[in-house]
């Protein structure tokens, strides 16, 4: 057994520098000559630019160059793009209207980027953005996600009639309608997914530095997946070159999906560094981040369940509307289609599924992937449902999961809506939370509850996700751009430590220590001794990064390849070294022995002679150095069942949670600490969205929760200790045995939440925030004995 | 932020004299307001007079059976102060569940109370205490001090010293929290004093005010039941995204239910 191995909670490596203030963020980097760049954005959700002025800013102190989507098109700069293609129901694929990195005659949202403004000093640059003079012409605005595409809506985009950016429709629409047709009985809820700001504590930066002599520009930014930055920002953007473009995403302080895409403002920092010929620094504000971040989820939607009379799920039918915002962000438009109908199928056996999606375009922020990424709003569809059809057959919420549950002897398990399911085991997750909620008591505590006028309730969730995000056929056929693999490279020194390359981004997830866990398991070296690096082009071969979960169900795994290429290899040089047939070497532990004697050789030792081959094998390459791509067979499928117990003031409305159970199937653990601390996070998170979190535009576009006075983020007081537990099943597919674990929080909790205070309050359903007032109001109707 | 200039004083004259001289000049007491509204470049006083170097503003004192704290007191050292926690210990919880540490620790009473937002807490117990405002002037007595919302009593140039604290038989403060910023939605104060039964309204309408009603109610009857019946007019509410008239004026009973419930 290896010690700080795969199953250790070894406390994080990168945790030091943290807390002792020793972090390197993008705005922590300050180079000579540098300037600071501020944006003018537009203050309007809907307007001509009729003309812009930037006489007065150009004269201000301290001013180096003002600069507007004129300039950009005339160096042939962008437009920005959307990298997955959806095909809509008259055979054409989505709507894409152009999406200037600086507008160009034409404002769409509250915060569109105009002009870029810079100066010698921050200061500088903001007293003369204020002096860019634009003449706007304000048209009517359209910010409300269900009418967006009604007749006679103001037209946003003229490449996107009704302002519909595609209607997707999935399924066996006519065997869903007979099944429907011939249903015992049908339950059906209408509900909205609130809008969210995704919020990373760290907001987005940029610095970009040319080198006239290289012609070679290298971008600091707040990303998830510099690679992935590079690739769209050359082959996409006409920044540069690859060869010539170097991206570095340095600590990022969370992500959340939000610094995956490619922003206007990285790409018009990039150019204007050249452009300028200076070092250009812009670091958002918190004001900036709620206007300009992609936001994330923001539907409507209609589900209807067909049952038999024992409540057996026949067939589903979903009807949705998704607000895309005023532009496409990257990988906007597989949010609401792939990565939500797909899981439509949840836990359950439902034979058939019908879905239709119409995505609109709105003048409000660019929505695209946030935590989860359309698998929390299929699963809080799914879920929902679920209870009201459980209410509608006179069940218990928990029997009519078990009834249509995918029997665990079921797997692999091929669901209508195109996922094949790999591993599971969801009766085993249901059993050991309602054990450890003490479900069966439950009405005890209700009673309990009453006498001191509180109700409460209590709420399942039985989720299941696709993450990993990957195989690349897979996303290929979809229509995704890029293929999803990762790489890594695992590199000894001459004197026996080790450098681990990986194509994914840590932003916050502690890859440094669960990658090096891999490692030392795998190969037997001291923790100690390894050094995990990530987020730079100019040192990583290649990568993906880091979303959907993938970092070690994908990542890890391509290490792990890495790993087997230098053991085998080692076996070569052992062999010759120990004077033994390269088939009697065994590799344990860290040391290469002969099978059946004592002779052996730790693989530093092996190392250092890879490195000063003086004695080697003929015709064997020097050095100790392996690469590895993994791009695994199937999507990871993740799952768990959580309980959540509120207790409603019906006098006041607020909700307390007081218990929160969560038992989760996330296969192999490498490092339980920070599953856990994912597993608290991720719940935490949908907490915010179930009780605290709306994004609200006003009808003028206008955001109204543009800063933490009016966006409520949750906080620790708003939740409870979780009791946390596992209930792993092994994916066939993942050679290491793991699943993903970051999202399935933000994905399993909104439901659980929602279920127990439509309980607590024995009310059909409460849509999302469910804020004190609207608690309030639902308790006032509800019929509270 | 825009460009001011910047004066720090010793003394209570010496800040005042400099508020004379400028242009369009501000006192600062811990900026909790101020600084964050000069950020998001809402406000470009021409002067900045920081009063955080003047010693004689800052601490609590007792003197008979009230509390006096100089108005540059932070909410920190008042929610911890012994002499607060024993004769008025409603103030010090009032005062320690304001803002978050940092707020407590940089705002202060005299800045809060100057400010008036009208979801703030101290001017509801300023209000319900039947508390003096002290000033380099004059005093002011509470009921007279808050005119409107953002608008106090208090001079261009005149500065709050300290605030008097009569000790009340009992006082209960119960806040309905904004879950974003944790202002009150609605706060309540109520106070037995030797000036009766007093009942301060903070966070439901543009400004804080007595509950008239209310006290008139309990005065007949000193229990959260009395409360019920009592009107409490919706059209003079504020509304927003957070909680409408409606609620709002729901909050105000419940909240004056409750705090009735923690002085008996």
């Amino acid at each position: 057994m290896v010690e700080n191995g795969i199953g250790a909670s070894v406390r994080r490596k990168e945790d030091k520098r943290f807390l002792i203030g020793k972090g390197n963020y993008t705005d922590d980097i300050n180079v000579a000559a540098q300037t600071h760049a501020c944006f003018v954005r537009s203050p309007h959700a809907h307007a001509t630019i009729n003309s812009i002025d930037t006489g007065e800013a150009m004269a201000s102190t301290g001013v180096v160059a003002v600069l507007t989507g004129d300039d950009l098109a005339a160096d042939g700069i962008g437009p920005l793009i959307c990298g997955v293609t959806v095909t809509s129901d008259d055979g054409e694929p989505h709507r894409a209207p152009a999406h200037p990195a600086l507008a160009q005659g034409k404002v769409n949202y509250v915060g569109d980027h105009v002009a870029i403004v810079i100066a010698e000093t921050l200061a500088q640059a903001r007293d003369a953005a204020e002096k860019v003079d634009i003449d706007y012409g304000v048209l009517p605005a359209v910010t409300d996600t269900g009418s967006a595409a009604d007749e006679g809506q103001q037209q946003i985009h003229e490449v996107a009639p009704n302002n519909m950016c595609f209607n997707w429709p999935f399924g066996e629409k006519d065997a869903v309608e007979a099944a429907f047709a011939s249903a015992h009985k049908i339950s059906t809820l209408d509900l909205v997914n609130n809008r969210m700001v995704t919020n990373p504590m760290e907001p987005r930066a940029a610095l970009g530095e040319y080198n006239e002599g290289t012609e070679e520009i290298t971008l600091h930014l707040t990303t998830q997946n510099p690679h992935v930055h590079r690739l769209v920002l050359s082959a996409f953007n006409q920044l540069a070159p690859e060869h010539k473009l170097r991206v570095v995403g340095p600590d990022v302080g969370g992500g959340f999906g939000a610094k995956i895409f490619v922003y206007a403002e990285e790409l018009v920092v990039g150019w204007a560094c050249r452009k300028v010929k200076r070092p250009v620094k812009w670091t958002s504000d918190r004001t900036e981040a709620f206007l300009s971040d992609a936001h994330g989820r923001d539907h409507v939607a209609t589900a209807e369940m067909a049952m038999d009379e024992n409540g057996k799920f026949l067939a589903m039918r979903v009807m949705t509307q998704a607000n895309l915002g005023a532009y496409l962000s990257t990988f906007a438009t597989m949010v609401p289609s792939y990565l939500y109908a797909f899981l439509l199928a949840g836990q359950y056996t439902t034979p058939l599924i019908y879905s239709e999606v119409k995505a609109v375009f709105t003048n409000t922020a660019p929505v695209d992937a946030c935590r989860g990424a359309g698998r929390p709003e299929a699963t809080y569809l799914v879920e929902r449902l679920v209870d009201v059809a459980a209410a509608d057959m006179g069940l218990d919420p928990a029997e009519i999961r078990r009834r249509n549950f995918i029997p665990v002897d079921a797997f692999p398990y091929q669901t209508p809506v195109v996922q094949c399911y790999d591993s599971g085991d969801y009766e085993a997750a249901l059993d050991k939370a309602m054990a450890m909620a003490d479900y069966d008591s439950f009405s005890a505590r209700a009673d309990e509850a009453r006498t001191r006028g509180k109700r409460r309730g209590i709420g399942l969730s039985s989720y299941v996700e696709a993450c990993g995000i990957a195989p690349s056929a897979a996303v290929g056929q979809l229509g995704a751009g890029v293929g999803l693999w990762e790489s890594a490279q695992v590199r000894f020194n001459p004197t026996g430590n080790v450098q681990v390359f990986t194509g994914t981004h840590s932003h916050g997830q502690g890859h440094e220590t669960t990658f090096a866990q891999l490692v030392t398991e795998q190969l037997g070296v001291p923790f100690e001794n390894i050094e995990v690096i990530h987020g730079d082009t100019a040192k990583t071969q290649f990568g993906m990064g880091t979303y959907g979960s993938r970092s070690l169900a994908v990542g890890g795994v391509a290490i792990a390849k890495a790993c087997e290429k230098l053991i085998a290899k080692g076996k070569k040089i052992a062999a010759h070294a120990l004077e033994a047939a390269e088939g009697d070497i065994e590799f344990a532990d860290g040391n290469f022995s002969v099978a059946g004697t004592d002779k052996a050789m730790n693989i530093a030792e092996v190392a250092f002679t890879a490195y000063v081959p003086h004695s080697y094998p003929e015709g064997l390459e020097p050095g100790f150095d392996e690469n590895a791509f993994f791009d695994p067979l199937n999507f990871s499928f993740p799952a768990g069942t959580h309980i959540c117990e509120v207790e409603v003031d019906p006098e006041t409305g607020v909700v307390e949670i007081v218990k929160y159970t969560a038992v989760d199937d996330f296969g192999k653990l490498v490092n339980p600490m920070i599953v856990e601390g994912q597993v608290h996070g991720g719940i935490v998170h949908g907490v915010g969205q179930a009780l605290l979190e709306g994004c609200r535009y006003d009808s003028e576009g206008q955001l109204i929760t543009a800063s933490y006075m009016d966006y409520a983020m949750p906080r620790a007081d708003n939740v409870p200790s979780f009791d946390i537990d596992y209930a792993p099943t092994n994916p066939p597919h993942n050679p290491l045995g793991v699943k993903g674990c970051g999202e399935a929080g933000a994905i399993g909790a909104p439901p659980a939440v929602i279920n127990a205070i439509s309980n607590a309050l024995g009310i059909k359903h409460i849509d999302m925030p469910a804020t004190p007032e609207n608690v309030w109001r639902a308790a006032q109707t509800a019929a509270l004995g | 932020m825009y460009e001011f200039s910047y004066h720090k004083s010793a003394s209570v004259d010496g800040a005042v004299e400099a508020m004379n001289k400028a242009e369009d000049g501000k006192f600062v007491a811990g900026g909790q307001t101020m600084l964050p509204t000069m950020k998001h470049r809402l406000a470009a006083p021409s002067d900045i007079i920081d009063l955080g170097g003047i010693a004689e503003l800052v601490g609590i004192t007792v003197e008979g059976d009230s509390i006096n704290i100089g108005a540059m007191t932070t909410h920190a050292a008042v929610a911890a102060s012994g002499d607060v926690q024993t004769m008025i210990p409603m103030l010090a919880k009032l005062a320690g569940n304001i803002g978050d540490p940092a707020v407590r620790n940089r705002g202060t009473i005299g800045g809060s109370i100057a400010n008036n937002d009208p979801a703030a807490d101290y001017p509801a117990a300023v209000l319900a205490l039947g508390a003096t405002v002290k000033t380099n002037k004059r005093e002011i007595a509470g009921d007279d001090f808050f005119t409107g919302m953002f608008e106090t009593a208090l001079a261009d140039d005149e500065l709050i010293t300290s605030v008097s604290f009569p000790k009340p038989t009992a006082a209960a403060y119960m806040k309905f929290e904004n879950p974003a910023s944790r202002y009150a939605i609605v706060g309540v104060c109520v106070a037995k004093t030797d000036d009766g039964i007093r009942v301060a309204v903070t966070g439901a309408t543009p400004c804080v005010h007595r509950g008239k009603q209310l006290e008139e109610a309990l005065k007949g009857e000193f229990s959260s039941a009395a409360c019920v019946g009592v009107d409490v007019p919706e059209d003079q509410m504020n509304a927003d995204i957070h909680a409408s008239a409606e609620y709002r004026a729901h909050l105000v009973k419940v909240m004056t239910k409750r705090a009735v419930d923690a002085c008996t």
